[in-house]
């Protein structure tokens, strides 16, 4: 069967050991995550998982309803109609030749974060797929380190 | 009223009315077992802890109450381990209680550490950490709620020595709602509706019967909408005795070592009402081919349950009870039982073309036989624990089983040695039955010291063992897979059963002939003690039929003949 790609997110109540459940079930159960990012709600008991993962109809359709049982979930998300977005910092040593750079950021929402006498950390702000787009493009400046976010998203 | 956490506990499982609890003391669980001294709380000391998990298990099982069982951290836990994936995979409702070190000692590697939860995580419905003792009382609310609740299952609370020390305030919850956790109960009509439309449209319905029948306790329901419909129907290991065994409608058990009437039905039925089941790969083999001819209208009340397998036309999620009654409601002027005679005459017939049988005028002891014996002198006077294996297998095919919780038996994690200690339990729960253990030469061997406690605590289990001198099932596949290569399963190398059971106290019985096997049980019966009957059967009878693993249902392995 086709390999679907599905974002999922979860909010749970925030207690010990609930990313521990959640991770714990995507593994033995052998479901995918290609990324998986958990911060809590504010100024509420719980927690939002944002939860990338593939697979077919009916392991996407078992992984939102083992995710419903786990006993501190509350909801679980499974609308598509949702604003995605990444964030990617990248490390790049300054040398060479910098030209394009500007309009490369520009055009990924991005910019430079930081700056020291030998290295730029530049962010980048957008969807996923764009994101992935971005760290292609910038290898060409040589990067020394990435660091993906991993998805976050909400309902439109 | 100010008092302990062990305290708490104490007074927590007298509310919850619980009636006995299994288990074993040690270093960080003392303070509870102080409690237990000082309340006089009813405690059976396991010689083992995974035997005390097991024997609230059976307990469970056979009274469809919530099992409780208490254990000390560390090794004492990991004990424990195979006892809750077994309940857990049953879907039985059980609290299990263990010590932990002390918070402040948490994290350290101290003596008898372990993460519990973590380990317990994929083996439970829920756990807990209890890290302040205010948090006590409504944590095991929780875990009474959340085990008997839904779909059943045990709940796993990991109690550190300093909370149970701890004072405070105790007042136990009168009710409980978690805002995270509802199970849907109610069906939803306009599906039930549905499924009742299709069912009145169907030619060669069958009714597919699950363990959760009689977790949901709707087997009386079951058997008025068998009668009411005149559907034929099929049970899965965790089934036998919903529809009782004298039921004209029943056809048998389905699957890996079904009878040939129940997977023809499967194979050729066009609508499938599955109440409860959870399509196990030892019940529908090669899935692609499994019932391929049939809608499917599929009834549980755990959502993941439904289409996890199998693609469902009909799916209704709720309690069985609840829907079964509105079934039945909708079913009386709408399904006439005369529509499917044909139907039932045909299984009927398939079922005298190719029966259950066995060789019963060969010399040597048949363990079917065994079996059938214990039905005729027993029946329903027996609840039936087994362990796993070929006699498992035999007792599902051949006891006469007339009523549900009469059959305790792992089907999905199939333990080893579960047998005897659920069968302690059983006989806790059912004082005015014969509680019986059906086991093989290899699993009695797995809690073999399960006789001490039975001696001490005068639990009068009668353990059968079909003893074939193999580990029999595995020698079968062997036979029938691997070229009769029997890698590490020739088991005869053997203890003296009979006085294996005197030296703890029991009694025994070494039986070679019919005869023999009809004198011991009856004296065991009579005598009331633990007992082992060691019943010495033929070395190497096959469970039949089969369908190999990955095969398809209707093309069973109907005889074996040794080529050799």
């Amino acid at each position: 069967m086709n390999e679907i790609r599905k974002v999922i997110s979860v909010i749970v109540i925030n207690e010990d050991g609930v990313l521990s459940r959640i991770s714990g079930l995507f593994a033995g159960r052998g479901y995918n995550i290609e990324s998986l990012t958990v911060a809590p709600i504010p100024e509420s008991e719980y927690s939002r998982f944002t939860i990338v993962t593939n697979g077919s109809p009916r392991v996407l359709e078992q992984i939102t309803k083992q995710l419903h049982k786990l006993i501190p979930t509350y909801k679980v998300i499974e609308t598509q109609d949702v604003v995605e977005k990444e964030m990617a910092l990248v490390k790049i040593p300054l040398e060479g030749n910098l030209s394009g750079l500007d309009a490369i950021l520009k055009g990924y929402n991005g910019i430079v974060a930081n700056s020291t006498t030998d290295s730029l950390i530049l962010m980048a702000v957008d969807d996923s797929n764009r994101i992935s787009n971005f760290l292609k493009i910038i290898k060409k400046f040589k990067p020394t380190e990435i660091v993906r976010g991993g998805s976050v998203s909400m309902e439109k | 009223m100010k008092i302990s956490g062990s305290g708490m506990v104490i007074e927590a499982l007298q509310k919850e009315g619980v009636k006995v609890m299994y288990g074993y003391p040690g270093g960080a669980i003392m303070n509870v077992y102080d409690e237990i001294y000082k309340y006089k709380f009813k405690h059976i000391l396991t010689r083992h802890e995974q035997a005390a998990i097991h024997a609230a298990d059976g307990y469970a099982r056979a009274s469809g109450e919530v099992g409780v069982a208490i254990v000390t951290s560390g090794p004492g836990f990991t004990n424990a381990i195979t006892g809750l994936a077994t309940a857990y995979t049953d879907s039985v409702p059980m609290v299990v209680i263990s010590g932990q070190v002390p918070i402040t000692m948490i994290g350290t590697d101290a003596f008898q550490e372990i993460d519990a939860v973590g380990i317990s995580r994929p083996c439970v419905k829920h756990n807990y950490l209890v890290k302040d003792v205010k948090d006590l009382p409504r944590i095991l609310k929780e875990a009474f709620y959340i085990a008997r609740s839904g779909r059943p299952g045990p709940v796993h609370v990991d109690i550190p020595k300093d909370v149970s020390a701890q004072i405070g305030m105790f007042e136990y919850p009168q009710e409980i709602s978690l805002k995270t956790y509802k199970p849907h109960t109610k069906g939803s009509l306009k599906q039930i509706k549905k499924a009742i439309e299709a069912i009145s449209r169907a030619k060669k319905p069958i009714l597919y019967l699950g363990g959760g029948i009689i977790n949901s306790g709707a087997s009386d329901l079951v058997r008025e909408f068998a009668k009411l419909t005149g559907i034929p129907a099929v049970e899965t290991l965790m089934a036998r005795g919903v529809l009782g065994d004298k039921n004209p409608l029943l056809l048998g058990m389905l699957g890996m070592h079904g009878n040939y009437a129940s997977n023809m039905a499967m194979s050729e039925a066009d609508l499938m009402i599955a109440l409860g089941p959870r399509f196990d790969d030892r019940v529908t083999g090669r899935l692609d081919e499994f019932a391929k001819h049939a809608k499917i209208i599929h009834v549980d009340i755990d959502p993941s349950s439904i289409g996890k397998l199998v693609d469902i036309d009909y799916p209704i999620v709720g309690d069985l009870s609840n829907v079964v009654t509105q079934m039945l409601d909708l079913a009386k002027d709408k399904i006439n039982p005369v529509d499917y005679e044909g139907w039932r005459a045909l299984l009927k017939r398939y079922d005298e073309i190719h029966p259950l049988g066995y060789d019963n005028n060969s010399d040597k002891l048949k363990p079917q036989w065994v079996i059938q014996r214990v039905g005729e002198i027993l029946g329903e006077k027996a609840v039936i624990s087994t362990d796993v294996g070929q006699h498992q297998m035999w007792t599902a095919q051949f006891y006469p089983f007339s009523y549900p919780r009469q059959f305790i038996t792992s089907g999905g994690l199939g333990t080893m040695g579960f047998g005897f200690p659920a069968a302690m339990g059983a006989a806790e729960a059912k004082p005015d039955k014969v509680s019986i253990n059906i086991t093989g030469d290899g699993s009695i061997l797995m809690n073999i010291q399960e006789l001490m406690t039975s001696v001490e605590h005068k639990i009068p289990v009668i353990n059968i063992i079909l003893n074939n001198n193999y580990l029999g099932m595995v020698r079968q596949w062997q036979t029938f897979f691997y070229d009769k290569r029997y890698a590490e399963t020739d088991l005869s190398t053997q203890p003296d059963f009979v006085k294996l059971s005197e030296s703890f106290g029991g009694i025994g019985y070494r039986v070679e002939t019919k005869e023999e096997f009809d004198k011991a049980l009856q004296d065991a019966i009579k005598q009331k003690k633990v007992a082992m009957i060691d019943v010495v059967v033929d070395r190497l009878e096959n469970v039949l039929p089969m369908v190999p693993a990955g095969g398809t249902l209707y093309n069973m392995m109907l005889e074996y003949k040794d080529q050799s």
